[in-house]
């Protein structure tokens, strides 16, 4: 194999204030062979991404190249004139941004944009560019490649977005694509057919590639050879097969402990009953709730219905479903911020106050809520004491020296430490945000704890850490957790009770032992079929399931009528799954399955 | 899994990498650092001009100052005069000292242009910031009104109207006086305020940080003085050496129609406008007031562009709307 890119000895460094130099990327070197793709993977801050641009003769604003080379068919990029950079970027290197929604402009065409690049450098006329940009949809297993092209990006799920970014790099016949975390911002059941579309595609066009990601799992699926950057240095290089089944570096074995084990049963924390009270800690009753109130007080967007949860003290419960399921809806219904129209939430037996301003600052207390985001839900200007005390003198009343200690006990209590009082949120790390964002959550002593999407935004690494920190707490406080996420691995491995939830409805209940072992419903089927398993090879074994054939990334529906899953479930029986509104199937201890098909049908 | 749990000891090497590098300082570039030494300068001549001034604004030169020793000329012309060592920048059309009425007009016009523009930041964000939280009328439950849309139409009526008409009708009407004239440019630039102030608090108020602060149940006046007033502060100062400049510039206009500050009292607009008929003579009277104007007002662009500059142009995007 001939090689394509070499990359030797590359340095690149951020200028820094007092004009001095701050190493970035420390002398990386690995070759990309033709037809070949490598990966980069690594934690936020480790240079993936500004060495893959680096293909491009590209560096970010203030950062600057500071020796080695970078050779594209032996010719050095990083010292390349502008003109001839030009003609390179978009013709023979082309660079595949992480989120299509925001690469996509939304008042243009899509075969417009897809086109563009490969006529502006005159590779093709108008006509043949859309002619190949056909091509690629059909191999990009798009749907309706003849038209297509003249629809808006708005009009395409997101997943098909992600495929269509492809086909606009690809468009020109690139010898290099870079991908920059292509899939990383995608549920599972979408991420597995971009992954899909992507590794076929690029064997049929013959191109080699540069895939930048975090997630090891995903890596193993689609790359030849792997390189595991860290702080700006090369730990491991070797072929795919043999760093994800032999790793040799101390760094990549933790970057493998971090991935999640493919969620089955067994995993699950149990309840200690020693918690266990009559009234459930929390209970949702016959939740509907939605967006856009209408004079009747019914909703325009009914995002919940029916919804029944409830979650024993000291338990944990896990809330999944693909984005737009509304499992965030639901913790909103709960801590009060979106009223339902119809059904109760209780606390303790008594029932809450729909709105949170008609709720007293008692049961404010005992429900908190712990935002997804870090680095929105922490105000810049406040110091982390600041943040952390005020719960404590808002429900607590505690003042002064009284009030410094509990606050240091809860920087102690998510593993901070204590200097981080003094520190403003924009001089902490992304996980540590998460934990200060914990931390005031605690600081209210609450019963229920509802966690949205908590580690979804950190690396993997950061992620496990805190799963690892959330158990320990609820070991000590005996805290009731709901714990929200579109990762299913991450919800086995913590949750006592899993409520799988599709287009506002629980299509599953029950402990995540039951859940995750059969019999299934067909979409908790899709789900756990849907997560990447740490091995080469999984890909292929995974797509030829029924199930992902049938049901891989379709547009999620909220209907009224039948059964929300029915366009994507392989189980589906016309005329009537369509038609009625599935009953509850009670299959003991608990565990409730919402669906037309009796226990016997369901797949095992 | 517990077995490779345990095998693996996570060492120290391996830390959490920070998010991004240490912030940037605001360093001005040089021309930031000219508008700073050229407002400082302003703000000197403030407080000190009076007292520096070889003459009183409304003194009129005595004819003898300019009678040239042996020339035999007994009445010579005191309006207009160039430089000269009796009067540095020249006399006006009245025979006034040009450089006088220019260190006695910097209090008038900067002074009456500060304390408008902090009114008009008074009344504009404490509406804006109103608006901004959503309060709702409401009636057995149901939304009737909503602040923000009371506010805003009010706010679109009041900028609807060209600023310099309404203060001309206003004037004419009640007379100028300073505290009029005052009271007058603050409510109308308070209208500009408004907006950005409704705009930035909107921004922060949809932010998930407030909404912590209302699931954990805090009251308006702390979400408003806690949360978003700090997070607000920093574009809205930067917005008001912006305001300043619109402000001197309409007070200056005012003056130069006559409504604004009244003789003898002077102020750089109407310093303009008293000697435009010295053009025509070529005299410099007129040139001194509107350089006086231009170099203030240049110099806090100069300074608010850097700014914005530096904080990645999104100030700068927001303030011209």
């Amino acid at each position: 194999m001939s090689i394509l890119l070499e990359v030797d000895d590359l340095k690149i460094s951020a200028r820094k204030d007092d004009d001095s130099l701050l190493p970035i990327v420390k002398g990386v070197s690995f070759k990309v062979a033709r037809g070949e793709v490598v990966a980069l993977i690594g934690e936020s801050g480790s240079g993936k991404t500004t060495i893959a641009l680096s293909a491009l003769g590209y560096t970010k604003p203030g950062l600057e190249f500071d020796g080695g080379e970078v050779r594209l068919e032996g010719e050095d990029v990083i010292t390349m004139r502008s003109d001839h950079l030009r003609s390179l970027r978009g013709r023979r290197v082309a660079y595949l941004a992480q989120s299509a929604a925001a690469t996509f402009n939304p008042a243009l065409t899509i075969g417009e944009q897809v086109t563009e690049s490969s006529v502006l450098h005159g590779i093709f006329s108008q006509e043949q560019a859309h002619e190949r940009a056909k091509v690629l949809y059909q191999a990009l297993e798009l749907p309706d490649p003849e038209r297509l092209g003249r629809r808006y990006p708005h009009q395409v799920s997101g997943g098909q977005l992600q495929r269509l970014m492809a086909a606009m790099a690809l468009c020109g016949k690139p010898d290099l694509l870079v991908l920059d975390e292509p899939t990383t911002a995608l549920d599972v059941t979408t991420q597995i057919e971009v992954l899909k579309s992507f590794k076929s595609v690029i064997k049929q066009e013959g191109s080699s590639a540069i895939y930048v990601t975090h997630d090891l799992s995903v890596v193993a699926q689609i790359a030849d050879h792997i390189v595991v950057l860290y702080a700006g240095e090369v730990q491991e290089y070797g072929t795919a097969e043999q760093v994800v089944s032999h790793p040799t570096h101390d760094y990549t074995r933790r970057l493998m402990h971090a991935v999640r084990p493919p969620p089955a049963a067994g995993q699950g924390d149990k309840t200690s009953s020693e918690h266990k009270r009559q009234a459930p800690a929390l209970e949702v009753r016959n939740i509907t709730a939605g967006y856009g109130r209408k004079r009747d007080g019914t909703t325009t967007i009914t995002v919940l219905r029916s919804v029944n949860v409830s979650i024993e003290r000291g338990q944990s419960i896990g809330v999944i479903g693909e984005s737009g399921c509304g499992k965030s809806t639901l913790a909103r219904v709960m801590a009060g911020l979106l009223p339902a129209t119809e059904g109760q939430v209780l606390l303790d037996g008594q029932e809450l106050k729909p709105a949170l301003v008609q709720r007293s600052r008692n049961e404010l207390q005992k429900v908190q809520f712990v935002f997804q985001m870090a680095d929105t839900a922490l105000n810049p200007k406040q110091r982390v004491d600041h943040i952390l005390g005020r719960p404590l003198e808002f429900y607590l009343g505690l003042k002064g020296k009284e009030k410094r200690q509990r606050v240091g006990e809860l920087l102690d209590m998510v593993e901070l430490p204590q200097e981080f009082a003094g520190r403003y949120p924009e001089e902490l790390s992304g996980g540590q945000k998460q934990r200060v964002n914990l931390a005031r959550a605690l600081a209210a002593s609450p019963e229920v704890l509802l966690c949205d999407e908590v580690i979804s935004a950190l690396d993997s690494i950061v992620g496990a850490n805190v799963i690892d920190l959330l158990r320990r707490l609820r070991q000590q406080t005996g805290v009731s957790f709901v714990f929200i996420s579109h990762d299913l691995s991450t919800v086995a491995s913590f949750a006592d009770e899993i409520v799988v939830l599709y287009a506002g409805r629980v299509v599953e209940k029950g402990s995540t032992d039951r859940v995750l072992s059969p019999p299934y419903h067909p979409y908790t089927r899709l789900l756990i079929s849907s997560v990447p398993e740490l091995r080469v090879g999984w890909l292929e074994e995974a797509m030829r399931t029924q199930e992902a054939q049938a049901g891989i990334d379709r547009l999620v529906t909220l209907t009224e009528i039948g059964c929300p899953f029915f366009d994507r479930c392989p189980l589906a029986i016309k005329d009537t799954c369509d038609q009625e509104v599935p009953p509850i199937r009670d299959l003991g201890q608990g565990h409730l399955i919402s669906c037309h098909r009796p226990e016997s049908e369901f797949l095992h | 899994m517990s077995e490779t749990q345990q095998s693996i000891n996570p060492s120290r090497h391996f830390d959490e990498l920070p998010d991004a590098l240490p912030k940037r300082k605001i360093k001005l570039s040089w021309a930031g650092k000219i508008g700073i030494a050229v407002l400082v300068f302003w703000a000197i001549i403030v407080v000190i001009g009076p007292s520096i001034s070889p003459y009183h604004e409304a003194e009129f030169l005595d004819e003898s100052l300019f009678i040239v020793p042996g020339s035999g000329e007994k009445y010579p012309d005191t309006d207009f005069q160039p430089p000269s060592r009796i009067v540095l920048l020249g006399s006006d059309y009245m025979g006034r000292d040009t450089l006088s009425r220019i260190l006695f007009g910097a209090r008038t016009t900067i002074g009456i242009s500060f304390i408008a523009t902090i009114l008009a930041y008074l009344i504009g964000v404490t509406l804006g910031i109103a608006a901004a939280v959503g309060y709702r009328f409401q009636y057995r439950g149901f939304t009737i009104i909503e602040l923000d849309t009371v506010l805003s139409r009010l706010n679109d009526a009041l900028l609807s109207i060209p600023s310099i008409m309404l203060g001309l009708v206003m004037i004419a009407a009640l007379g100028s006086t300073i505290p009029l004239l005052i009271l007058l440019t603050g409510i109308i630039y308070a209208a500009s305020v408004f907006r950005i102030a409704r705009s930035l608090g909107q921004e922060v108020m949809v932010s998930d940080f407030v909404e912590a602060a209302r699931v954990r149940g805090e009251g308006l006046w702390w979400i408003i003085t806690r949360e978003i007033l700090p997070n607000v502060a920093m574009p809205l100062a930067t917005d008001f050496g912006l305001r300043f400049v619109w402000v001197i510039l309409f007070i200056s206009a005012l003056s130069f129609l006559g409504l604004g500050v009244q003789p003898p009292m002077s102020d750089w607009g109407s310093m303009v406008k008293e000697n435009l008929p010295g053009l025509i003579y070529g005299s410099v009277a007129p040139l001194i007031p509107s350089l006086a104007i231009a170099t203030l007002t240049i110099s806090v662009n100069m300074i608010v562009d850097d700014i914005s500059a530096q904080t990645g142009g999104k100030l700068a995007k927001r303030m011209i709307s």
